[in-house]
């Protein structure tokens, strides 16, 4: 990984009203929920960043806003990786979705609404893909007790 | 019992189409169990005849909660959960998941260790890629090329079984280090079997490249180029068979990949018979990696010298206070990871395997996240299905060697 485009990227990128730093070697930028869509294009046009990696949740039960949208980017041109963390609150968990510049994220946006939630805006299908059609409830939020249980198929008792 | 059995049960999933683009166009399900689907997925095919028109990919059958398990058990209690996610090449994930814990904790394994995780982790892939190319030759109809591969996988199973003491779930990854070093002997046998997997894959090759019925099945059947690949987020000998040769080893070199020697094999235009190509040549690396892993392999301890995370020797165990205490602590309350969050990739066989580990501070990891090849390789699946025979989905998904553990967590 070459430090230039790192910092370049870094000093290019963090807007005004978020952060960045790097951790454990990778560039990590926290974004408003709203300038996500717009820092992304950037990303991929102008730092070549074309593969949308993996996109997950952390729930922060105790903070406000409530949730971290995680987002890892890969750049096949600069062989390296970065993060992007957008914070959502628990009212209103929305974010635009990216399925308009990487096929990807389809899949990858669809486990994360299941599990917690995120609504990703733009994303037409958000049906459960590692759940099933009429799960109640995100299971990967703290608030989901583990031994919950809600069977599709009644027990056999 | 009137009402059929399927009648009385809701349907688990929602089709995105029940119907074609014609009005005689045919909406078929193949799988969830189904022989071919070799994992526990349902393809909704809308079908002109026999071509594929649309198809609607579901996952999810093997969906085990995986990730929330996870945050409720200590960073060591977790190994033999990964070994669990691509269940062909268990101790990838062992070392995968065991490098971010250790960039967690600052830990820098020892060189034995460094030296001997890539020397398994090439063995694993071998084993990983003898049972994808087996298995879509089987479903080809080809059973002698799928008993010859078989056999080379279970000598491999069996010599992993001398090591770990299982032959596919191993849990022999070690935060800090490795469950215990090699037995007596153990290198003669693998020097053996590098042999005899050079013998019979010089078979398989006589047998299927230039075989007529192969060619015609795999040929021009589920082309993708580089740039349909990167926006799906293909990784691993997808991708490299579109002829983009981006391999985490050669790009990003993790444990001592940077001073081996070896080629990172791409294919032409990224068909079925590419896939097969490029992973018959990758088995080739491997053997040309392990070679010279078993040269260099140096003496020494095999876990790092840091009581945050290895446990003490047991006769210090049983004799001393300190150690005693050291011992407990680790396996009641678990390795003190500090606060933070990590992301750390390694090319499992089937592309990029990521784990993003989030940790408050203390011995329970506060979120757990794989990012698996197989489920992003499902997200666009479709891509490779469409406009082929109904027929071709057998190939084309054996090719994609999508593993349900890692795919549905």
């Amino acid at each position: 990984m070459s430090t230039p485009i790192r910092d370049r990227i870094l000093q290019a990128l963090v807007p005004a009203d978020g952060e960045g730093k790097v951790a454990h070697g990778m560039p990590e930028i926290t974004v408003p929920a709203a300038a996500l869509l717009g820092l992304v294009h950037r990303l991929k046009d102008e730092f070549h960043f074309d593969m949308f990696l993996d996109v997950t949740a952390v729930d922060w039960p105790q903070r406000t806003p409530r949730f971290d949208v995680v987002y890892h980017f890969y750049s096949t041109t600069h062989l390296f990786r970065l993060r992007l963390k957008a914070r959502v609150p628990v009212a209103e968990p929305v974010v635009d979705s990216l399925v308009s510049l990487y096929g990807s994220a389809g899949f990858m946006e669809r486990e994360c609404h299941d599990m917690y939630g995120i609504v990703f805006r733009g994303n037409a299908d958000l049906r459960p893909i590692l759940l099933y059609e009429g799960f109640v409830g995100h299971p990967l939020r703290k608030d989901y007790g583990k031994t919950q249980e809600q069977p599709l198929v009644p027990y056999r008792t | 019992m009137d009402t059929p059995v399927g009648a009385r049960l809701p349907n688990p999933i929602r089709p995105a189409f029940d119907r074609g683009e014609r009005d005689d166009s045919v909406v078929v399900s193949i799988g969830p169990s189904h022989p071919a689907t070799h994992g526990t997925i349902q393809v909704i095919a809308a079908l002109d005849g026999e071509r594929v028109q649309r198809v609607d990919v579901h996952c999810g059958y093997l969906h085990r909660g995986f990730e929330k398990e996870c945050e409720d058990h200590t960073w060591h209690n977790l190994i033999p959960y990964v070994d669990r996610l691509n269940y062909c090449s268990g101790l990838i994930n062992d070392f995968a998941y065991c490098e971010a814990v250790e960039t967690l904790m600052d830990v820098e394994i020892t060189p034995r260790c460094r030296y001997l995780r890539t020397l398994l982790s090439e063995y694993s892939r071998l084993a990983d890629h003898l049972t994808c190319v087996a298995a879509s030759l089987m479903e080809l109809g080809a059973m002698t090329a799928f008993l010859y591969l078989v056999m080379i996988r279970d000598y491999i199973y069996e010599h992993l079984a001398d090591l770990t003491g299982a032959r596919v779930t191993y849990t022999y990854g070690r935060v800090g280090g490795l469950a215990r070093d090699l037995p007596a002997g153990w290198l003669t046998r693998l020097a053996e079997i590098l042999e005899q997997y050079e013998m019979f894959i010089a078979r398989i090759h006589g047998l299927v490249d230039r075989n007529r019925i192969f060619i015609d099945r795999m040929r021009d059947v589920g082309v993708i180029s580089t740039a349909e690949a990167i926006n799906f987020g293909f990784t691993g000998p997808i991708l490299r068979s579109t002829g983009s040769p981006r391999d985490l080893r050669k790009d990003m070199p993790y444990l001592a990949y940077a001073e081996l020697d070896f080629e990172v094999p791409v294919g032409i235009k990224g068909d079925n018979y590419d896939r097969y190509y490029c992973r018959m040549r990758e088995m080739d690396e491997s053997v040309h990696m392990i070679r010279q892993l078993m040269e260099m392999l140096p003496a020494g301890p095999i876990n790092v010298d840091d009581r945050r995370c290895t446990l003490p020797e047991k006769h210090l165990v049983y004799t001393e206070i300190e150690s005693l205490i050291n011992h407990f602590k680790l396996i009641m309350d678990g390795p003190d990871v500090p606060a933070g969050d990590v992301y750390a990739a390694h090319e499992a066989p089937n592309g990029e395997l990521g784990f993003y580990l989030v940790s408050t501070g203390g011995g329970t990891p506060y979120k757990v996240h794989v990012r698996s090849p197989s489920f992003v390789h499902m997200g666009g699946v479709h891509r490779l299905l469409e406009g082929y025979q109904l027929a071709d989905i057998i190939p084309t998904f054996g090719s994609v060697n999508m593993i349900g553990g890692e795919c549905d967590r």
